[in-house]
């Protein structure tokens, strides 16, 4: 067994808290040219370098790319040759998290009960999601989750009669839905199959994949760019201004499921698509 | 069409304004959000004294992030307006003038500006470190224990916002 003492993961969820709000992955960021370059309107082109120029002061003076530094959501893969010692590890996340938030001057939008709701001063507690796999390794992702476009997710659960056509209408009402709302140009993930809280997640965890990675079932590649072309013919634009970009790119998980079912789940994100991963 | 415009907004320049219409405002403006909207909410409907002066006031609906040493505010752009849509009616009879947000409003919201000769403009949502850079003061003013939703007052130099419902009934989200 190789052995990992969770005040490593501790330290490294802190920095990753920090390194997700004040930069944005290459692949983000080629996204943004590519979008510029696509959009026709002139405000559209005006809102797009406005972003670039964001990151460039966010990446400079450590100031958030977004003053909503999320609610952070992580991602944990334990190899199952790995013994974790030292404080339990939901305990040492969270530890990370409070010495993120607070070192590095990032917005504590956490309430610790969804209706008394009083703020817990250090963004704690954070989403955290297992999965054992093979190996001896621990991967952790760290994606914090702004809620304007969070706020716009949706999950529908469809009859399997309406069949792909159905998982395309769900998706395009959740973006016109969603509109000036979620900070377009947004990014979609998307989850079908599975059951209801499996949908939701596959959707948070399609957000987390490089833009540059195509999914290796040929249906979910095709459905990826159709769905994509259609989102970009709604018109909502940069900042919901109108113009031609509305999302920067659509992320497709999928899974098996049950006979009598269909479900999808749409997690839109605005254009601060943060995430940081690490392998220990 | 850009224009520049010195903070308060009046109802006289408030009827200036066209859905579409590019800014650049300086001057005075309030910051609130979700908990501070609820608590004064609550003082008008008890009829009790406000912490603020509405008449002719703006109100920028943002919750920034801490400032580092050296810095008058942190990170901050604006949050999605609708979640004010239940007090902004009340609010905007009260006196208040101008709205700054980003997203849809709902049709009272609407009515009330038009009632009222008010305005509703967005800033760019997701460009929070670029806005931060047109605050040149920052001071809280209540509401201290909401922490990122505490009331404040800013003072801005030329801070970008667009307007989208203007007193006519105009809407730059349906043109």
């Amino acid at each position: 067994m190789r052995v990992i003492n969770t005040s490593e993961i501790t330290d490294a969820v802190a920095k990753m808290c920090q390194d997700a709000n004040f930069y944005l992955s290459d692949d983000m960021k080629n996204a943004f040219e590519k979008g510029k370059a696509m959009e026709e309107s002139d405000l559209g082109k005006k809102i797009f370098s406005q972003l670039t120029e964001n990151l460039k002061i966010a990446g400079e003076d450590m100031i958030p790319i977004c003053q909503d530094t999320g609610m952070a959501v992580v991602f944990v893969e334990i190899g199952q040759e790995v013994s974790l010692q030292g404080a339990n590890i939901t305990d040492a996340i969270n530890e990370g998290v409070r010495i993120g938030y607070t070192e590095g001057y990032l917005r504590k939008s956490v309430v610790g009960d969804p209706i008394e709701r009083v703020n817990t001063k250090d963004n704690t507690p954070a989403v955290i999601h297992y999965d054992i796999v093979p190996g001896d390794k621990v991967k952790i992702t760290v994606a914090p989750k702004g809620f304007g476009s969070e706020n716009m997710s949706r999950v529908f659960m469809l009859k399997p009669a309406d069949g792909i056509e159905g998982v395309k209408d769900a998706i395009l009402t959740a973006v016109k839905d969603a509109g000036p709302n979620a900070c377009p140009p947004m990014v979609i993930g998307v989850g079908i199959g599975g059951t209801f809280e499996k949908s939701a997640l596959m959707a948070k965890k399609a957000l987390t994949r490089n833009l540059n990675d195509k999914p290796t079932i040929e249906w979910v590649a095709k459905l990826e760019e159709e769905i994509l072309d259609k989102i970009n013919s709604l018109g909502i634009g940069p900042g919901g201004l109108g113009g031609k970009v509305t999302a920067l790119a659509v992320n497709i998980n999928t899974y098996a499921t049950h006979i009598a079912g269909l479900p999808v789940a749409i997690n839109i994100c605005c254009h601060v698509n943060r995430h940081v991963s690490i392998i220990l | 069409m850009e224009k520049h415009i010195e903070l308060p907004i009046t109802s006289e320049v408030a009827s200036s304004l066209s859905a579409g219409d590019y800014l650049y405002l300086t001057g005075e403006m309030y910051v609130a959000r979700d908990a501070a909207h609820k608590r004064i909410y609550d003082l008008i409907e008890k009829g009790e004294a406000l912490p603020i002066d509405l008449k002719d006031s703006c109100i920028y609906y943002m919750g920034p992030s801490p400032a580092r040493e050296g810095q008058v505010i942190g990170s901050a752009g604006p949050t999605t307006a609708s979640r004010m849509d239940k007090y902004a009616p009340t609010f905007l009879d009260k006196g208040q003038k101008c709205m700054i947000g980003k997203g849809k409003r709902s049709q009272e919201v609407k009515d009330a500006i038009v009632r009222n000769h008010a305005v509703y403009l967005a800033s760019v949502g997701g460009a929070g470190a670029l806005l931060s850079k047109c605050i040149t003061s920052s001071e809280i003013v209540a509401y201290e224990d909401l922490g990122a939703e505490a009331i404040r007052k800013i003072t801005v130099k030329d801070f970008p916002a667009i307007v989208i419902c203007d007193d006519k009934g105009g809407n730059l989200y349906d043109l």
